[in-house]
Parts: C-alpha cells; structure tokens; sequence
C-alpha cells in the first residue's frame, strides 16, 4: 500500500508542477491513522498531507460536480466502485469528462475501524496488512485481525473492477471473487411479511435524520433535494406532517432506483449502523431479475431500467420476490 | 385516535384510485352509467396518465391511513400518450415489491388496467379489491414504519 | 385568501334521488376557504350556468367546484361559464358525484358521505389551482413529405391542391418509388405506369410543388406549426436547371457497367443515366463508382457531348434549410433480402428470383422488354413455381413475425398474368394461407384459380435444388398429406416487405415513435391511424404498416386532410396543461427527456444567481409547450421533483389524497 501511495503522490505532485491539472481530488490525513477525509490539492505544498491507506473509504466522485466546475482541469483518484459513480455523474450530465483526469488506483478492500473496536481493538497507531492478516499497532501492543471480518461492509461483496480511467496506478490486481451481494437480500426476502416489518422497523427506528446517506450518495446529488422543496409536497416544514420522517428511506431509495450504482457509502457512513445498502441492493435484485441485468455507471450512455421498457414487461401483479412468476 | 365506536363498526378500509383520464376514468364511469355497483370506500383520483402517478402519492396515501391503493391506466399498447403506462408498469412493480420487502402485505397495493369499455370490469376489480383489503384489516405498518419501540 | 364557490348539482333525481344534496351543500359551506355553497337542479343548463356565473361576481370567486357529473362531460361547460364570468377557466373543478357516486350506491347514508369527501377533494385541488393561459404558436403554411413513392406524391397533390406549398424530399434521382418499378396493379390488372406517371407529371408541373430529388433530411427542430428542416441535396453532378434530359449523354458514356438498380439489378446501365424513360425530374445523374472522367479524371466524353454544358464533375453536396408547418412521413418500403434462407438457393442459383425482380421481367420497359424469359439462359419457363411467405410470418428470426399483407395477392396476380400470356407454362403455388381481404381480392384470387388454372398447394417449401440444371422445389402439401418435389424452371420467391431502413434516421429526427420492427407507431391505432404520437408529423404507405396501393393512397389522402386541418389555421392553441420544470432545481440530468414521447423536452445552458454577486452556469431542462401533451411521465422521473404538471401538479395530487384519506 505504501507503494502504491508513493507512485500516487508522484503522479500529483508531476500532474500539479506540470499545471496539466490545477487540482488534485484525493485523501488527506486526519487526526488519526483512521480517519483520512477527502481533499483538494491545489499546490504541490499542500501535498503534505496527502494520504492513501486501507482507511480511504470514501467515494470521491461526487465532490467532483462542485470541484470541476472550476476552471482547468481537475485529477481525480477513483477506486474501482467509485468510477461507476463517476461514470453515473457524467452520464446523467453532473460532471463532464472533458474537464476531469481519473487515475484509477488499485483498492484490495478497506478497513472498517467500527468492525475493528467492535472486536476489542482500541486506541489504533498503526496498521499494516499482509494477506489476510492485518497487524495493528495499539497504545496496548500489537493484535492482528482476520481482514474479512474488519473490512467495510461494502467491499465484502465486491467485484468491481474499473470503468473510467485515463491512466492507472495498479501494482496488485485483487482477485475475482465468488460472492453473492444480494444474499442479505434473500434473507429478508425469504422471511414472512411480519418478520421482514419488525427487522425494517427496528433498524429504520434508529435513524437520527442526520442525512448523512443522502449528503454522501452519489446519486443523491440533486441541485435541491426533493425533501427540501415545498412544492413537491412531501417536505416536512411543519411538525404535523411525518410523512418525510416516516417514509424518508422509502422515498429516497426509489429516487435513486435504476441510478444507485450500489457503492455502500449509505451504509459506511450511517452513524447508527443501519444497512442502508439493502434497501438499495433490493432494487437492483428486482431489476436483474425483471428486466435483465443492469449496472449502473458501467456507461456514460444510455437509459436506465425506470427510463425504458419492453412491450412484454411483467405486471406488477405477478412480480414476487424480484422475480417473475 | 380511533374511537371505540369504530370497533363495533364493520371495518370498511379506505382505498384511493388512481385512474388515467382516457381510459380508466372513463371505465369508471362507465361502471356508473351502468349502475353498476362497488363499494362507497373507493375514491377516485384523476390523473392525465398512470405515468403520472408518483410513488410519493402511493406512500402518502398509506401514510394518511388508506388501507389500500390501486392504480389504473390503459392496457399496455393502448396509452394516450403511447408509452406512458409501460413506465408505470415498471415503476410500480418495482415499488409494490419494494414495499414488500419493507413488510408491507402486497395484497394492498394493487395496478390494473381498464379501458373505456370494461366498466364491468372496472366495477369487478373494485369489489375484488375491497374485498381483498378488508380481510387484512387496517394498514398500520405504513403510518408507523418509523414510530421507535415502545413509543 | 381564496374565495371558493361550490355548486352541487342534482341532475334531476339523478344525483338528488340518492346523495341529499342539500345536506352536502350545507356540509361544505362550513369548509375552510368556500365562501359559497348552492345546490340546484340541472347546473348544466342555461339557468345553473347562470347562477354560476352570477355567484362568481357577487362573491368574487377565485375558484370554484361543480358537484356533478364526470368531468369528460361537462368539464368544458363550466369553464367557459366561468370564463364569461371573468374567472380563469382553469379555476374550476368538478367533483363526479354521479358516475362515481350516486349511480353506483343505494344506500343514501353512504352516498351523501361520499359525496361530501368528493367535493372536499375537489375543493382540496382548487384551493392549489392556478390560472392558466392556452399558449399560442404560429403556423408556418407549407408542408414536407418525405418520401416521393405514390404516397408521398398523393400527399403532396392533395396538400397542394388545398393551395398550400408543398416540398417532396425523395431520396433517389426520381420520384415515383415502388410503385414505378411495378408492371401491373391487382386487382384491376392496369397497368401501374400509366396510373402513376400521369400523377408524377401533375407534381412536377404543380405550380404549389418543389420536387427535391436526390436529397435528404438532415435534421429537423421545431416543433408542430413551425419544423425547421436541413435538408442535403446530393451531389447529382448534372446542373438540374441545364439537363434537358436528352439522353445523349447516356448513349455516349463508355462506362456501361453500372447495375440498374430500376430493373432490380437485372441489367446494366451507364454511368451517366436517367432511372427510367419517364423519370421526375426527367435529369440525369452521375455515378461516381461507375464515371471515369472521376475515377482516373480521363474520359469527359458526356460532358463534350451535352450540348447544355449541364456536366459539372465538381459539383459538391449543398444543404438548404426551409420552415415547414407539417411534415408527413412516406418512406416506404424494399423487399426484405432472402440470402439469408438458404434454402431457397436464391445466391446459388440465377432462376430463383424474388416477386419485384419477377416485375421488371415481365415489365415492356425492363431488361426482357417483357418477354419473359430465365435469366440463367434467356429461355421460356415451362414451369414456374411460386413460395408465399418468404419471410413473412416468420418467427424464427431468419424474417418478419408479420404478415406483409400484399403478397397473396400479387402471387396471385403474377400467376394470373403468366398463364395468360403464355398458356403453356404451368404455374404452381405454395401457400401458407391465401389472405385476400379487400374490394374484388377474393373474387381476384379465385379467377387465378378456377379461371386461368393455377395451381395451389398449400404447405410450406423445405428446399430448392439444382439438378441437372431443373430446379428441384421440394415440399409438403399439406392437403394431401404428401412430400412432393417440383421440377421447375423458375421459382419466384414472394419476399417479405421491412420499411425502408432510413426511416429509423428519419424517426430520430422527427423523434416519432417507431416500433421493433421499424415501423412507425400512429397515435392512436383506431382512431388516430394517420398521425404520429409526434403532433404535426403524418404517416403515410408502408412506413406505417405493410399495405397495398389503394390503402397507400387512401392513408395518404387522410394525411393530406390533417395537414391541411393544421395548415390552413393561423395559430395553434396549445393545451395549458404541460409539464415545466423549476429551473432552480433541475439537475440537467435528461432522465425527463429519455421518457419523453413527444421529445418536448430540451436542454438549455442558464446562468444562475448563487448570491454574493456570483453566478453559475447550469444545464436545465426546457419544455416546448406546443409539443408537450401533458402526460406527465418526466415529473416522476425526475429526481429533484423539479418537473411538475401544470393542472395536475404533485401538491394538488398530494391534497386530493389527503382529502380522501382524511377519514
């Protein structure tokens, strides 16, 4: 990881010093080892702080609309889940590719440190993984965890591979994996009406309306978002109507259906642990299953499964389960 | 919020209709000018098009107590405005089996298409409708999805 | 504050023999915002209108409901009283309480009840209503046709004939299409050139018609009343205002290679050539594959020989940009190619030949001078067999699923005409179904077989073979049970008919909906059969739909009466119930237009107020309201909930259930 960090920040410091690009989009460090934010790097002193670790999770595509909106072109480091986004963004015309340089980096994961205290790991200095194997570096000593037990949940089932970039910075390729991302979603599927009501109910009874899943979605980008705009009539200004608080989730993830390119930063930052994802991921399983398989941002073209159909379409009587009947 | 008087009552659920102007409100009204009967609990809403049916109208229609919702347009192939009822296909497929998946019985939710000439079908799919809801009972899970525990 | 007025009407005992209107009336005076509540008899008549009119000035109404019947009926009565009466005709709202209510229940209880929440449901929706004003477009009085085949020249002469300018775009050197290359006409056996060339000389010589010929449309914006069209004309590299279309040109040309695509490639001609002998615009054109003179920039010899000077081997494509109020499509059609069915032998051997290519042999203009004879040996076919459905009906991928309507019949014409002009030959025909429906199709079909002796069997071909230089037509007759094998001459293959394939660049641009099988898609199948979905676009012959020539010209005739319809109005109203999008929220995203079928819905780059003396350059969508009908599709595409329905917007929806759920 170090040597991939290294050829990355060669690559802004050349990109800036050059003035090919006015603005590196990249991770810097934090007070922590694990908590690196997302940044803009305007000057090859600032480049400092630059960081590129196994905790840059966050998906940098969507400050992207703002960013390249500013003059000269704007470099820009996607992980292979993150480009889907971008490409969703270009597609739907948020960003123009024109004036953004991707350099696709190489991602084998990255670590969850809500995964790691929860197994009795604190006071994180340092970490290094080797396979499987993460070596952390405590105030305590030294522990090494089981990586797929401590990796965030999104990357548990991932397969993503990259599909936007303009030169890459790749020196291990992760392996394809056999998983299946919709097997939570069967779970659920596979329980009865009431069992399925008490799990969404206990899990969406904690949401706080922080509005982190919808700050950092990607395809939650609107200009105003529908929830703030009176005239649609679902706002909630006054206290009397709960329909926004009470069907927020609902609404938000039909808004995003057929867009959702499924990157799981919902869940990732969702500070009550409500897995967001399985909302969403419930929509692409029914797409899949109904109208044939679909991926979001796998182009910069085209129509999405809620902007087209087919003459021979199921009904909506016969849909169980995400499959036809 | 309900009063005891209600517990005595038959429960007769709510059920909103949404119905496109050119053909399932034409069936509607069809139905009537046929006498032919359903339910009083069925109240129509006219829209241009099924295509013009928001979720957000179908959840805020649950949201506000109805126990039950319907939406009719035209057969595919026969929309006024020629595509519109294959997005609704769509969209409420995917809808009805997402709200489903969050627990809420299927039997609620329900689309169907009528044209101007099926007001016998129209006054059928009501009663069969109203019939299918009333033996859920009333829908509660959608007004309290979010009502935490205990509360 | 909104000032509402509410009007329940009893409709004699329709409505009052099973909802107490009085009692509704009573209910509803006591809602917040009505200011005043009536009930009367019949508010349809001359007296309820009056009362609705009087209260909507004593009490300055800023709305009103009519409890009553259903809004297809009188929907459009009270709005004009209400406009007479100097409220804005979309301030009015009527509640159904006859076919949705006192029709359908018994129980007066019920009905009065639901009455009541009708109207508040109504009185919910007013209360959000705004005044809306029928927008107005200009319209441009000249009309495009597409297309030069009989459709498009009928089209042309009708519109023309109302007194309105009409262009005719035709691809090819000539206008005249299918139709042209056609010997004779079913069922009446005229022959086709002598009904169709009269009509194309009536188009030239039209002093309201532009023939361009050899051209093509480019690209087309605009919308209905006021299309803005690019159209290329081709490179013909003869002046058109020179050639007197003398053909001397055509015998000098020493490149006499050329296949005459007129005669179905049967044949050659010059480089230099005019299609056929009565060809509109009677002017050569150059083939550049084929000229010399452009190939290796030696020869010359027709421009020496024109004694016009109408030669120009520089001659550059051009574009021209003309303004047209409607267009009408008349692509039409080709015959499917048949090298995919194999068994056939269509590519292996010269003596199976497809039903078009059969035309132009028997034709006195074609490469036979219409004397049939084979082409692998110029000799008489003693025995002919014909295949029906050559990729018609056709499910296997291999052709068309449909019917492609005219081949029984020309089958069968074909047949008839062989046997009596040589009465020697024997005729066979393999049929699936024989489908004759139309004016003397029937009595057509029979004449060929009890009349002139043709011989039909009915079954499907499995192969054609060559054997000893007899074509060998293996196949099954279904009647007898029987495999049976032909030993024939010819064989004569009716292939299917697909649309001409550049109308799916034409559909794109007109953004007229067209189907799988590049048909383009009417407006309505019944009762719109002529219009696209797109307003002011018209469809006409096989673009729409595999038909014959007399339901060509009728379809073109019906076009010709809706473009006229259209032309001869000053300005067009447009419905004010369109979708609009708040700028202010739109995200660009072009998820509305990908649902649009009418392509109403356009992206424009604006420039935004951030605050702080800053701006912002955004793309947001733009809706032409004289093309939006108002369905509705992108408010519910749009993410941001920034496109919305004027009449219908997502706050008076959501109002209306509220009023409904609010038990």
């Amino acid at each position: 990881m170090k040597e991939v960090e290294m050829k990355m920040l060669e690559r802004a410091k050349a990109l800036l010093e050059s003035g090919e690009v006015a603005r590196v989009v990249a991770w810097k460090k934090g007070d922590f080892c694990f908590d690196p934010s997302p940044a803009v790097f305007e000057s090859v002193e600032e480049l400092d702080t630059f960081v590129y670790d196994w905790f840059c999770g966050a998906n940098l595509s969507k400050y992207l609309i703002q960013i390249a909106k500013k003059e000269g072109k704007t470099a820009v480091f996607l992980k292979p889940c993150d480009t889907y986004s971008f490409n969703q963004l270009v597609k739907e015309h948020r960003i123009d590719r024109e004036k953004v340089y991707v350099i696709a980096v190489e991602c084998l994961a990255k670590l969850d440190v809500e995964k790691m205290k929860a197994k009795g790991v604190s006071m994180i200095e340092s970490v290094e993984v080797v396979d499987k194997d993460v070596h952390v570096k405590t105030a305590y000593g030294e522990e090494t965890l089981y990586k797929p037990d401590v990796v965030l949940t999104k990357c548990e089932t991932c397969n993503k591979t990259h599909q936007a970039k303009d030169e890459e910075i790749i020196l291990h390729e992760r392996p394809e994996r056999d998983v299946n991302r919709f097997a939570e979603v069967e779970k659920l599927e596979a329980m009865t009406e009431d069992e399925r009501f008490a799990f969404w109910r206990n899990q969406l009874s904690k949401c706080i309306r922080c509005n982190a899943c919808r700050n950092v979605c990607p395809a939650c980008s609107c200009v105003k978002c529908v929830f703030d705009n009176p005239a649609s009539g679902i706002s909630a200004k006054a206290n009397d109507d709960q329909f926004e608080e009470q069907l927020f989730h609902i609404i938000r993830a039909f808004h995003v259906a057929g867009r959702c390119t499924d990157c799981g930063e919902c869940s990732r930052v969702c500070p009550q642990n409500i897995p967001l994802h399985l909302l969403n991921r419930k929509f692409i399983k029914d797409i899949d299953g109904l109208y044939g398989e679909f991926q979001a941002g796998e182009t910069t073209e085209g129509k999405t499964p809620l902007t087209s159909f087919t003459e021979g379409d199921v009904e909506p009587k016969d849909v169980f389960n995400g499959e036809a009947k | 919020m309900q009063d005891v008087s209600t517990e005595k009552k038959e429960f007769t659920p709510n059920i909103v209709a949404f119905c496109c102007n050119w053909c399932s409100y034409a069936g509607a009204d069809l139905a009537g000018s046929s006498r032919l009967t359903y339910p009083a609990n069925v109240k129509i809403i006219r829209v241009p098009c099924s295509c013009r049916v928001n979720p957000m109208f179908v959840l805020k229609a649950f949201q506000r107590g109805a126990d039950g919702v319907i939406l009719c347009g035209c057969h595919p192939g026969d929309c006024h405005y020629v595509t519109g009822n294959y997005y609704t296909r769509r969209r409420m497929a995917l809808l009805y089996s997402f709200l489903n998946y969050m627990g809420i019985e299927k039997e609620r939710t329900r689309v169907e298409w009528v044209s101007a000439a099926e007001g016998a079908r129209f006054a059928s799919v009501m009663n069969d409708f109203v019939k299918q809801v009333t033996e859920l009972g009333e829908n509660k899970r959608l007004t309290d999805l979010r009502v935490k525990e205990g509360e | 504050m909104q000032r509402i007025g509410v009007f329940i009407c009893w409709c004699g005992s329709n409505i009052a023999a099973t909802v107490d209107v009085e009692k509704v009336a009573e209910v509803i005076k006591s809602e917040p915002g009505v200011v005043y509540a009536a009930n009367y008899q019949y508010m349809c008549s001359e007296n309820g209108q009056q009362l609705v009119k009087q209260a909507i000035k004593e009490h300055n109404l800023t709305g009103i409901v009519i409890g009553a019947c259903s809004p297809r009926m009188h929907e459009a009565t009270f709005r004009k009283a209400a406009e007479a009466a100097g409220l804005n005709p979309y301030m009015v709202e009527v509640a159904n309480i006859r076919e949705h209510c006192s029709w359908i229940h018994k129980d007066m209880e019920e009905a009065t009840e639901k009455a009541v929440i009708l109207v508040r449901t109504a009185i919910a929706k007013v209360k959000l209503n705004a005044p809306l004003m029928a927008g107005e477009s200009p319209v441009v009085k000249r009309a495009l046709v597409i297309g030069g085949g009989i459709a498009g020249i009928q089209a042309a002469l009708d519109i023309a004939d109302a007194g309105f300018e009409v262009d005719i775009v035709e691809k090819n050197a000539t206008i005249g299409g299918r139709m042209a290359q056609i010997d004779k006409t079913f069922p009446t056996l005229d022959c086709s050139a002598c009904i169709l060339t009269p009509k194309m000389v009536d188009c030239a010589q039209h002093e309201k018609i532009d023939i361009l010929s050899y051209s093509e449309v480019e690209d087309v914006k605009g919308f209905v009343g006021n299309f803005n069209v690019k159209i290329r004309r081709k490179a013909r590299f003869v002046d058109e205002t020179k050639c007197t279309g003398c053909k001397i040109c055509m015998e000098k040309c020493p490149s006499k290679k050329g296949l005459n695509e007129f005669n179905m490639n049967l044949n050659t001609r010059p480089a230099i050539y005019i299609p056929f002998a009565q060809a509109i615009p009677n002017v050569a054109v150059i083939d550049p594959t084929q000229c010399i003179k452009m190939k290796t920039g030696k020869c010359g010899i027709c421009q020496k020989f024109c004694g016009v000077g109408a030669i120009d081997y520089e001659q550059k494509d051009t574009f021209i940009e003309r303004q047209y109020g409607a267009i009408v499509v008349a692509t039409g059609f080709k015959p499917i190619s048949v090298d995919n069915f194999n068994e056939y032998g269509y590519n292996d051997n010269k003596d199976v030949i497809t039903s078009l290519e059969l035309e132009r042999l028997m034709n006195a203009a074609g490469p036979t001078n219409g004397v049939l004879l084979r082409p692998s040996d110029g000799e008489h076919p003693k025995v002919i067999t014909f295949i029906q459905c050559v990729g018609s009906r056709d499910t296997s991928g291999c052709g068309k699923p449909y019917c492609s309507k005219i081949c029984c019949m020309y089958t069968a014409k074909h047949a008839m005409l062989i046997r009596e002009k040589y009465p020697d030959t024997e005729v066979h025909v393999f049929y699936i179904d024989v489908r004759t429906p139309g004016k003397n199709y029937d009595e057509f079909f029979r004449r060929a077989v009890e009349q002139y002796g043709v011989d039909y069997i009915k079954g499907m071909v499995g192969k054609v073979y060559n054997e000893n230089g007899k074509l060998m037509v293996q196949g099954s007759n279904l009647i007898d049970n029987e495999q049976i094998t032909i030993e024939s001459d010819l064989v004569v293959l009716a292939a299917a008919i697909e649309p001409e394939p550049s109308v799916r660049k034409i559909a794109t641009l007109l953004t007229a909906s067209i189907d799988t099988n590049n048909f383009l898609t009417e407006s309505h199948a019944k009762l719109r059969p002529v219009e696209s979905p797109t307003a002011g676009v018209y469809l006409a012959g096989v673009c729409q739909g595999p038909k014959d020539i007399p339901e060509t010209v009728s379809q073109a005739s019906a076009c010709a009466a809706k473009v006229i319809g259209l032309l001869v109005k000053d300005k067009l109203k447009t419905n004010p119930c369109v979708a609009t999008p708040d700028e202010t929220m739109c995200n660009g995203c072009s998820q509305c237009a990908n649902v649009c079928p009418y392509g109403a819905i356009t992206y424009v780059e604006k420039e935004f107020r951030l605050g702080g003396g800053k701006t912002e350059i955004r793309r947001v969508a733009s809706v032409n309201p004289a093309v939006c009908q108002g369905c509705g599709a992108c408010t519910v595409t749009c993410p941001s909930g920034a496109m919305d329905l004027k009449g219908f917007s997502s706050k008076q929806i959501m109002s209306e259930v509220e009023a409904i759920c609010k038990m």
